[in-house]
């Protein structure tokens, strides 16, 4: 059953065409992560879930209810925003608790005590609960933010970057435990983030956005192993892919209307002699060391464009300015608005 | 052009020692980086070298010229912030003329040097343009502009990606070292982001509490770590540490791991009786059904090609282990672990520094540690 669904979602800021023709299913238990840069209209598609804007047209609902013109409070809904707000006054137990103490849905005291100390122990803030919000560093505000947020039992979980304002060694923690407390309860999420790690690795499906529309909605395997444009290709993968003109290929076995080649870091075989087979060449410009991985940096002939990157295996060395001949292994191909080309 | 040299540098703010007898050398040409948390006193050491903080005691050297005590304005560096700060109402050409017309420099080398710096940096189609309609890294762009027209002596950047999202940051990043290639321009550069300075830097400087724990090239401290406070902070994810507590003596090739024998690169120092670190990289973490060190899978992380498996051992040490995607592992299931023996550090848990072992024993580069 799906949780929330979106048909045919627009929302139109000015002439700023925010949102545009927006389509999702999230299933109960699903956890979807909307992944674009900054302006791809994320953020507002989540809002439109939570009812903090109205859609120009479409419908949004959740579980079997129609909830397009439904107050957000009505709506079942709990959001984590980026900038964790508590109550300065409170503990973290006070601020926690706070959402089942609201009038609009009692809860007795009891249950309450329960609830928080259940969700606490998840969140490894058992022993912090009676110190003071203000107490707290930058990353266990965040959890008590999103304590909050999981007290309550809602249809869906809503979070827009509730990670990205930690360090790079929290945030790698944090990831796995949310994904995890997820999974326990079972629990609904669509979660909002422009970073690709996050995407790859907390996602059932990644849905890719792109100036509004919703492009490419699949497993994050999926979303990796077969993009369906450059755009979403260049999304997921670090180093980025490798983009590179067909022009500058020579003969290359592809139908006419390729003229975008792109291959993965990994996906990229150097030949030291420049004898060989491959039509492909250029020269080492730089080598790097990325925690694990050797990356070598190449200007190919004839393309002036950005450095082409590849893994190389471990023990390989190059030197600058070696002249070296490129393989590609399982190339992607583009046509000239960057939509890909499927072999046949 | 020049080198920098930084001798037994030291910086109190009233009874907080900011940074600790630093020294150091940035040879002419290079990239360096200043790496480590905030409050490491990284950006302390850079404002001294610029002439923005005077130190307590040692003294800075750029080029021949000892400059410690000179004004920022008197010494030929140029100095870029996170926060670019342009002119709104200008062009991008005269924001990047600025420094050049309040130096009295001649119209036409301004124009000469305005364009070349524009070519290098690849905006001159933005020269007639006003600053306020660019985007974030074209803004960049503008204000190393401004930095490089200059040809000083050293640039100094403290955080100039800081500001800008993850996606964008590595792109910046590629360019920035790209200029660098460019201009073979002395470069001091200050970040928290141990991605940037692994992609970028010549040689690291890693900072702790006012420090420097370690000196060295990105592989050098990637792959030799002088302390755990090292190994924790560059890798992501960070290096495993699992404790044991035994002494060993010089030649010892194994230690006891949870109750199992585990191979490490023999030791070249003796150690008494005591808690230690086994570091182990995610990466040189394998699965193997006969190893009798056993973990519990509590989760998986898919990256494209590999993935971060957390585990929890049958001691409770958690751990992590990039293995290739296609590898099985689940939540709940039970593996065995196997570590690759040539990589793994030891670390005295006390102090946190390395152990001297064989892995030291073939320098990778000239090793320059200390702290």
């Amino acid at each position: 059953m799906a949780e929330v669904s979106l048909r045919g979602v627009n929302k139109k800021f000015g002439s700023v065409q925010a949102v545009s023709n927006i389509d999702l299913e999230v299933a109960s238990g699903e956890f979807i992560v909307l992944l674009g840069p900054s302006g791809a209209g994320k953020t507002t598609t989540l809002r439109l879930i939570a009812g903090l804007e109205t859609p120009d047209t479409g419908t949004v609902h959740i579980g079997k209810r129609d909830v397009t013109r439904v107050a957000p409070a009505l709506r079942d809904v709990t959001f984590v925003f980026q900038q964790y707000s508590l109550y300065p006054h409170l503990n973290v137990f006070d601020n926690m608790a706070f959402p089942l103490r609201s009038p609009m849905r009692r809860t007795p005291e009891a249950e309450i005590q329960r609830k928080v100390t259940e969700i606490a122990t998840m969140l490894r803030m058992e022993d912090k609960l009676m110190s003071p919000a203000t107490r707290l560093s930058g990353g266990q505000m965040q959890r008590v933010a999103i304590g909050r947020a999981l007290v309550r039992n809602p249809a869906v979980y809503l979070m827009d970057e509730p990670l990205s304002s930690l360090d790079a060694k929290l945030r790698n923690d944090m990831r796995l435990e949310l994904k995890r407390i997820q999974q326990d309860l079972g629990a609904t999420m669509v979660y909002v983030t422009h970073d690709q790690i996050e995407a790859m690795t907390m996602a059932n499906r990644v849905g890719v956005l792109e100036q509004g529309v919703l492009v490419q909605l699949g497993s994050p395997q999926d979303i990796y192993e077969n993009p369906c444009s450059s755009y979403v290709a260049s999304r997921l993968g670090s180093p980025r892919i490798n983009l590179i003109p067909r022009k500058i290929m020579g003969k290359f076995a592809a139908p006419a209307e390729v003229e975008t080649i792109g291959a993965r870091a990994e996906h990229i075989r150097l030949q030291a002699d420049a004898t060989a087979t491959s039509s492909v060449k250029g020269a080492i410009k730089r080598s790097e060391q990325l925690s694990d991985q050797h990356l070598v940096h190449l200007a190919l002939d004839g393309f002036d464009g950005p450095d082409v990157v590849t893994v190389v295996p471990p023990g390989r060395s190059y030197q600058i300015g070696q002249q070296v001949s490129l393989e590609m292994v399982r190339p992607l191909w583009f046509d000239r608005d960057g939509q890909r080309i499927y072999e046949r | 052009m020049a080198e920098i040299r930084v001798e037994q540098l030291h910086k109190a703010f009233a009874d907080f020692v900011a940074v600790k007898d630093s020294s150091f050398t940035v040879r002419d040409g290079e990239f360096f980086c200043l790496l480590g948390p905030s409050g490491c006193g990284k950006t302390t050491t850079l404002r001294m070298i610029a002439g923005l903080e005077l130190p307590t005691s040692g003294n800075i050297f750029l080029g021949a010229e000892d400059v410690t005590f000179k004004r920022a304005s008197g010494r030929d560096i140029a100095f870029v912030f996170q926060l670019f700060a342009l002119y709104p109402h200008m062009s991008v050409r005269k924001n990047i003329a600025f420094p050049l017309l309040s130096q009295g420099t001649p119209r036409a080398e301004i124009d000469r040097k305005v364009e070349e710096a524009a070519r290098i940096l690849r905006i001159t189609h933005l020269l007639n343009k006003s600053v306020s309609g660019l985007s974030g890294g074209d803004r960049q762009r503008v204000a190393l502009g401004r930095a490089i027209v200059r040809q000083p002596l050293a640039f100094m950047m403290d955080e100039p990606l800081g500001a800008l999202d993850s996606e964008f940051r590595e792109l910046m990043c590629d360019e920035l070292r790209g200029l660098h290639d460019r201009l073979h321009a002395t470069t001091v550069y200050v970040t928290h982001d141990q991605m940037e300075a692994m992609a970028m830097a010549d040689t690291i400087a890693v900072m702790n509490q006012g420090v420097i724990e370690q000196l060295g090239d990105p592989q050098e401290v990637y792959e030799r770590p002088a302390s755990v406070f090292v190994a924790e902070f560059i890798g992501s994810p960070a290096m495993n540490f699992l404790p044991f507590d035994m002494g060993l003596s010089v030649g010892t090739q194994r230690i006891a791991l949870e109750g199992n024998d585990i191979a490490v690169p023999a030791l070249r120092e003796e150690v008494s009786q005591r808690k230690l670190l086994c570091g182990v990289r995610p990466e040189h973490v394998r699965f193997d059904t006969l190893s009798r060190l056993r973990a519990e899978v509590l989760g998986t992380e898919y990256l494209g090609t590999s993935q971060i498996v957390s585990l929890i051992t049958a001691a409770g040490n958690l751990l992590r282990a990039k293995v290739p995607a296609g590898e099985r592992a689940q939540r709940g299931d039970h593996v065995g672990l196997v570590f690759d023996p040539a990589t793994i550090s030891l670390f005295d848990k006390t102090s946190g520094g390395a152990l001297r072992t064989a892995m030291y024993d073939e320098p990778i580069a000239a090793v320059a540690a200390h702290g």
